[in-house]
C-alpha cells in the first residue's frame, strides 16, 4: 500500500477526487472511529456502509452519538446494532456502558450475549465519571472479564466550539498509565487523542492504543510515531461528525512506509479487536 | 504532479515546523504541500510569536518571512504582520514590506480588536497598495483573548470600508456563528482555515456566502493540510465550487497585487 495507491483508492473511488492518479487495487481500511446516530447539535452527513468502502474503508468500529446524552443505553445499543447488521459486516458495534446508570452491568450483558459485541465505547466526560474512580476500574474489569476491547473516548470536539450550554471538557487520562500497569492484557484504546494528551498524560502507557483523528500538526503522523510505537496506532476518522478525509489525507501527508501504512490502517486494528 | 485541482493554501505559518531557519522550515512545509497536492502557500507571522508584538517584534518576524521567501519566491506569498497598537511603525512596515518590498498582503492577529477607528489608516494604505487584507477572528465558547476580534468586531469595520475585500480569519472558528455574522457584508471573504474538520462547514459556507466568498486555507504547521483539505475534497459540493474555494476566490482577490507587481503566478 503506497501513497499514490492510497490516495486514488481512498478519494478517487469517493465523491471528491483528489488527484488523478490510475493505480488500481484497493485496500482494505480498518477505522477504528466512526459513528452512528443523531448529533444533537448539528445534522451530519449520513455515511453509510457504501459510502465507507468508497474510501477504501471495509470495517469501521462503530459507536453510537445518541449514547452521549440519552438515558435509555439498552435502546441504544440495540438501534446500534440493527445499523450495523444492515451494514453487511461494515459495521462494528462498539456498544455503550454508563456506569453512573443503575444496573449498568445488565447492559454489558446485553452487549456480549445478546448482541455479540467484541467493543464498549465509553464517554466518562458526557457521562460524568473520572478515570480514577473507584466505578470505572470496577467497570472496567467487568468489561475484561467478558473478554471485551475498551475504547474511551477522550473528547468529541474543540472546547471552544461547543454549544454553551453544552460545555464538556476532555476527559483526564493521567490515572490511565496505573490502570493499565495494573491489567497488562487489557485491550484498550483513546480515541481522539491530541498531541499534548501523547506527550502527557499518556507518556509510559505503552499497552495503549490510539487513533489519528484528532492528531494534527503539519506531518502530524510521523511526528506522533517519533513518540508513540507504530503498533499503538490506528486510522479513525471521527467520521461523520468530521469529514472522512481528513484522517484519511492524513496517510497521504506523513511520510509513513508501506508497513507503517499497513499497521495503522489494519494489523493494528485487529490487534485490538483481538482477531 | 498530476493534480485534479489547482491549491493555493491562504492560512500558512512558519512555526511548528521543523527546520533551524525560515526557509529551512518553509522548505519543509512545501515537502508536506507536495504531497497533498498544494501549489503555493500564504506565510505571515515569524518563527515565535507574541500576541501584542512590539514593532521590534513584528519587523523580526516579517524579516524571517522575507528570507524565506527570498529561498522560495516561486511557490509562496508573503502577507506582513502588523499591530494595530503601533500605527505608525505598522505603516512603515506595510511600506517595507509590501510597498517596496515582495509581500503582497496584510494579515492582523489578537492585538487589538478591529472595530475601532484607530485600525482605519492600515486598512486603508492597505487597499491602496491592492494588499489582501486577513483579519484574524474567532468566536469562542469559552473566551476570546483581550485583543481578539469576533467575525461582529470585522462587520463593524468591513462598514466603515465597504468597498475593500477583507478576509475573515477561520471565519470566527465556531462557523456556524461566523458565517451568518458576515453573511450580509459581501466584502467580507470566509476564510476556511484552522479549525476542526467539523463536516458541514464547507457546505454551509457555500449554500450563505457562495463559493465566490470562501477560501481554503490551513494554518498549518499547528494544522495538518490534511484535515483543512478534507474541508473541502470532502464537502458535499461541485467540482466547481471546490476549484473555486482552494484557487479561483484567492487567485481574485491577489490578482490586482500581483499584476501590479510583475508577479507571474
Amino acid at each position: 500500500m503506497n501513497r499514490r495507491f492510497f490516495i486514488q483508492t481512498s478519494t478517487a473511488a469517493a465523491t471528491t477526487p483528489l488527484l488523478a492518479l490510475n493505480q488500481p487495487h484497493s485496500p482494505e481500511l480498518v477505522d477504528v472511529n466512526f459513528a452512528t446516530g443523531k448529533w444533537p447539535f448539528r445534522e451530519l452527513p449520513k455515511l453509510n456502509s457504501e459510502a465507507l468502502k468508497q474510501r477504501g474503508i471495509m470495517r469501521a468500529i462503530t459507536g453510537s452519538l445518541e449514547a452521549l446524552l440519552t438515558r435509555d443505553v439498552a435502546a441504544v445499543n440495540a438501534r446500534l446494532v440493527a445499523v450495523c447488521k444492515a451494514s453487511g459486516g461494515v459495521m462494528l458495534a462498539a456498544g455503550t456502558l454508563h456506569p453512573r446508570l443503575p444496573a449498568w452491568r445488565e447492559d454489558l450483558r446485553r452487549c456480549r450475549e445478546e448482541h455479540g459485541m467484541k467493543v464498549i465505547r465509553l464517554h466518562p466526560n458526557y457521562h460524568g465519571y473520572q478515570l480514577d474512580e473507584p466505578l470505572f476500574a470496577e467497570m472496567l474489569d467487568a468489561i475484561l472479564e467478558f473478554g471485551m476491547a475498551v475504547q474511551i473516548v477522550a473528547q468529541m470536539e474543540d472546547q471552544r466550539t461547543q454549544h454553551p450550554l453544552v460545555q464538556v471538557a476532555p476527559v483526564d487520562l493521567k490515572p490511565l498509565h496505573d490502570l493499565l500497569q495494573a491489567r497488562p492484557k487489557a485491550r484498550v484504546m483513546v480515541l481522539n487523542t491530541n498531541a499534548t494528551m501523547i506527550t502527557t498524560a499518556l507518556r509510559g502507557c505503552v499497552s495503549l492504543w490510539i487513533d489519528c483523528a484528532m492528531i494534527e500538526g503539519v506531518g502530524g503522523l510521523e511526528n506522533t510515531l517519533k513518540i508513540w510505537p507504530i503498533e499503538k496506532l490506528c486510522l479513525g476518522t471521527h467520521a461523520p461528525f468530521f469529514y472522512p478525509e481528513s484522517s484519511l489525507l492524513k496517510l497521504v501527508e506523513s511520510d509513513l512506509s508501506e508497513t507503517q501504512m499497513t499497521s495503522m490502517t489494519a494489523v493494528n486494528a485487529r490487534a485490538f479487536l483481538g482477531t | 504532479m498530476n493534480a485534479k485541482f489547482r491549491i493555493w493554501d491562504l492560512h500558512c505559518h512558519l512555526s511548528g515546523v521543523p527546520g533551524l531557519t525560515p526557509e529551512e522550515r518553509l522548505g519543509q512545509l512545501l515537502r508536506y504541500a507536495d504531497r497533498v497536492g498544494i501549489e503555493r502557500l500564504c506565510v505571515y507571522m515569524g518563527m515565535k510569536w507574541s500576541q501584542d508584538p512590539k514593532p521590534d517584534d513584528f519587523r523580526r518576524q516579517n524579516d524571517e518571512v522575507l528570507r524565506a521567501l527570498s529561498k522560495h519566491s516561486n511557490r509562496a506569498f508573503g502577507f506582513v504582520t502588523l499591530n494595530p497598537n503601533h500605527v505608525p511603525e505598522s505603516l512603515a512596515e506595510l511600506e517595507r514590506c509590501v510597498a517596496d518590498g515582495p509581500m503582497v498582503g496584510m494579515k492582523l492577529w489578537v492585538a487589538k480588536k478591529c472595530d475601532g477607528a484607530e485600525i482605519d489608516p492600515l486598512i486603508a494604505r492597505a487597499a491602496e497598495l491592492k494588499a489582501v487584507i486577513f483579519q484574524h477572528t474567532w468566536f469562542k465558547t469559552t473566551t476570546n483573548y483581550p485583543g481578539e476580534s469576533t467575525p461582529d468586531d470585522l462587520v463593524k469595520l468591513a462598514k466603515r470600508f465597504p468597498e475593500v475585500p477583507i478576509i475573515c480569519g477561520h471565519t470566527g472558528g465556531t462557523w456556524e456563528l461566523g458565517i451568518r455574522a458576515i453573511r450580509d457584508q459581501k466584502n467580507l471573504f470566509a476564510d476556511l482555515a484552522g479549525s476542526d474538520p467539523t463536516a458541514g462547514f464547507t457546505e454551509m459556507a457555500v449554500r450563505e456566502l457562495g463559493a465566490e466568498r470562501v477560501i481554503y486555507g490551513s494554518d498549518c504547521g499547528g494544522r495538518s493540510f490534511a484535515s483543512q483539505l478534507a474541508k473541502v475534497h470532502g464537502a458535499a459540493i461541485s467540482d466547481a465550487q471546490r476549484q473555486q474555494i482552494f484557487h479561483g476566490t484567492l487567485y481574485n482577490l491577489m490578482n490586482p497585487i500581483l499584476k501590479a507587481k510583475g508577479i507571474q503566478a
